[in-house]
């Protein structure tokens, strides 16, 4: 959740909103898995029981949250697992980063980890001289590009194949001018099972954490987090303290939820359950507060920490889906990326919150029911109340509430504008009015016609 | 060279992770939530399908997978990367190719052809199969075709049903639900990215 760029939602995403074919492209590409992931939920009849009973699970662990984590901790250890705690993300990285040193590690495999990202662990790992290689393919196409991931599960969504065929010519030697999405991965396959052969040490994030086990569950379509650790004598699990879940049998309700929201897919290809190191090998758990235990401590805001990664409000996003992923500047984008990173430099992020037409349908899709619109909202009143907004937004608000809150000003302008519209520049309209035309203005008001249609 | 850690001790060591523990459990604890109860699923909750098996097939075949039934060498005798396999390893007794044993180091299975693993209990609505753990497990990844073989009398309806039936832990488990696959390249399906190429659920 911490950044480097200081600019706003609307000024990173300029160059991305610049190319409209491509804008139509993006936003084709990430719409396509909305509608997947709608087939794919229409065919559970209790789609919405499973939600409501994902919601619950997760606010009641959130009720005891400390005693689950103690819970976890308590059966992790007793399987063999070694736990750590980490404040925040610097001691994250000082963590794993001991544990590599201590070990002589100089190669590290990573299956895709959110956490990490949001840490920046691989350039803290890589300034200390260890080879840190992402290993999902979209994660590795864009550690290739140096840069971060612009969606949660699809990390280089916003990339073209031939963007990505010039870029493994470059780095992987494939033939100039192969764009081919099956021969691309092929290569990348090639590549990436030397990296697994040679790793001293993989790492992976956790998608559940089980109190009552001590174990977690890893999910990937590629099988990456499972060679990352059944071949190097040292697993490295990340977490953040929202990823524990009470009992075993829960994952029944979050593994139907998850692949569904996510892709449209039933299940992912491999659902591990890790407990205990293999024989021979090391299991290190490090749980990762960073920001979270103050999250839960904010009731309008609390319930963000539901969250399971699926990425479904980030698909169905009118905003993310025209304005691409990296505009928003964080690790995570879209909706909830836009409720979760305020809490960390929310004067850094002020903008997030605006990146919404509050339109509601991230909250019609969580599969976890967080109330994602309304926290924009609620977002937007604090950082008001904060002097985090600009004075133009804030002067064109209260203006607007001025003259709502006086009927007759508000009909006096209601029938200005309905005269001048026809006539106004789009120029007038700026940055909004490139890719817009003005409506035609309707003859009479929305009062004057109900009253027509009552009375005449 | 490590920071010195605030509560003392460099991060990672015994001291300083008890401190950012407790820490964190306090800042948890501070925060009051009110109670809320933790649901259960309902006996007998979720989808159920008239044809157990037809559907069960139907969803490895949406998985990118094969769904065979049948004895398990006879229906190995009928997959061409089989029967093309030069290195084979099974969890399986009795197949008649297995020819990979005594391997001690999970490295060794780099050149494996196929792999026959054992799966506990298949899971209708998704096709995943439960696969337990066995020594150097890197075999099923790193196998260029692998075959699951799960019996006909444990299937279940969903995942629910599964949770229910499966001990979770000690011990590695997981689902396998088809082939590995990836679509982080324009958002085109490819099967094989990483672990194995094909995926044949054989079920007896």
């Amino acid at each position: 959740m911490s950044e480097l760029s200081e600019l706003t939602h609307p000024q990173r995403a300029q160059l991305f909103v610049s190319n409209e074919a491509r804008l139509k492209w993006h936003d084709t590409a990430v719409w396509f898995v909305r509608k997947k992931r709608d087939v794919a939920s229409a065919v559970v009849p209790e789609w919405e029981e499973l939600r409501g009973l994902a919601a619950q699970i997760k606010a009641h662990t959130l009720s005891r949250l400390a005693d689950y984590l103690e819970e976890f901790e308590r059966n992790a250890v007793k399987v063999g697992a070694q736990v750590h705690w980490a404040r925040d993300a610097d001691e994250h990285n000082r963590i794993v980063h001991g544990l590599l040193e201590k070990r002589g590690v100089k190669r590290l495999v990573k299956s895709k980890s959110m956490l990490t990202e949001e840490c920046h662990l691989n350039p803290y790992l890589e300034a200390r001289g260890i080879e840190v290689v992402d290993t999902d393919l979209g994660e590795r196409i864009v550690q290739f590009r140096k840069e971060g991931p612009s969606h949660i599960v699809m990390p280089a969504i916003h990339l073209k194949k031939e963007e990505i065929g010039e870029l493994f010519h470059d780095k992987l030697g494939t033939p100039v001018g192969l764009s081919d999405p099956k021969a691309l991965t092929e290569a990348a396959r090639h590549h990436l099972r030397e990296k697994f052969l040679a790793a001293d040490a993989g790492l992976t994030g956790v998608n559940f954490a089980i109190a009552e086990t001590g174990g977690f569950v890893v999910c990937t379509n590629e099988g990456n987090a499972d060679l990352g650790t059944s071949l190097p004598p040292i697993h490295i699990a990340c977490m953040g303290i929202e990823k524990v879940i009470p009992r075993a049998r829960d994952l029944g309700v979050f593994l139907r939820l998850l692949a569904r929201s996510a892709t449209g897919q039933a299940i992912t290809t491999y659902s591990s359950h890790f407990h205990g190191p293999r024989a021979g090998a090391e299991l290190h758990i490090v749980i990762v507060d960073h920001g979270r235990s103050a999250i839960l401590g904010r009731e309008e805001f609390r319930n963000s920490l539901r969250c399971i990664r699926c990425a479904a409000c980030i698909n169905t996003c009118p905003v993310y889906r025209r304005s691409g992923g990296h505009s928003y500047g964080v690790t995570v984008p879209g909706p909830i990326g836009s409720v979760l990173a305020p809490h960390v430099h929310p004067e850094k992020h002020a903008s997030l919150p605006f990146a919404s037409s509050l339109c509601g349908s991230c909250t019609d899709v969580c599969p976890v029911k967080i109330d994602l619109h309304h926290q924009l909202l609620a977002w937007r009143q604090e950082l008001v109340k904060r002097g985090l907004v600009p004075l133009g937004k804030r002067i064109s608000a209260r203006a607007g509430a001025w003259v709502m809150n006086r009927p007759l000003l508000y009909r006096f302008f209601g029938k200005v504008a309905r005269l001048l519209l026809p006539f106004l520049p789009k120029a007038l309209l700026g940055a909004w009015g490139r890719q817009r035309d003005l409506p035609p203005a309707p003859a009479s008001s929305f009062r004057e016609q109900y009253r027509k249609r009552r009375h005449g | 060279m490590d920071r010195i850690h605030p509560q003392g001790g460099a991060a990672g060591s015994p001291a300083a992770s008890a401190a950012s523990r407790n820490e964190i459990l306090r800042n948890v604890r501070a925060a009051t939530v009110k109670p809320v109860a933790l649901p259960n699923v309902a006996a007998g909750f979720g989808v159920h399908y008239p044809d157990l098996k037809a559907r069960f097939a139907q969803s490895v075949q949406e998985a990118g997978g094969r769904c065979e039934f049948g004895e398990v060498e006879a229906v190995l005798q009928r997959i061409p990367e089989y029967l093309g396999a030069l290195k084979v390893f099974s969890m399986v007794p009795g197949v008649s190719k297995a020819n990979v044993t005594g391997v001690v180091d999970p490295h060794q299975y780099a050149s494996l052809d196929f792999c026959v693993l054992q799966g506990e209990l298949g899971v209708a609505e998704n096709a995943a199969v439960w696969v337990r753990d066995f020594p150097n497990r890197a075999a099923g990844y790193l196998a260029q075709h692998i075959a699951i073989v799960v019996s006909g009398n444990a299937l279940v309806h969903n995942l629910h049903e599964a949770y229910a039936r499966l001990t979770i832990g000690p011990g590695f488990g997981q689902f396998i639900a088809g082939p590995s696959k990836t679509a982080d390249i324009e958002q085109s399906l490819v099967i094989g990215a990483h672990g194995a190429r094909s995926c044949t659920v054989i079920v007896t």
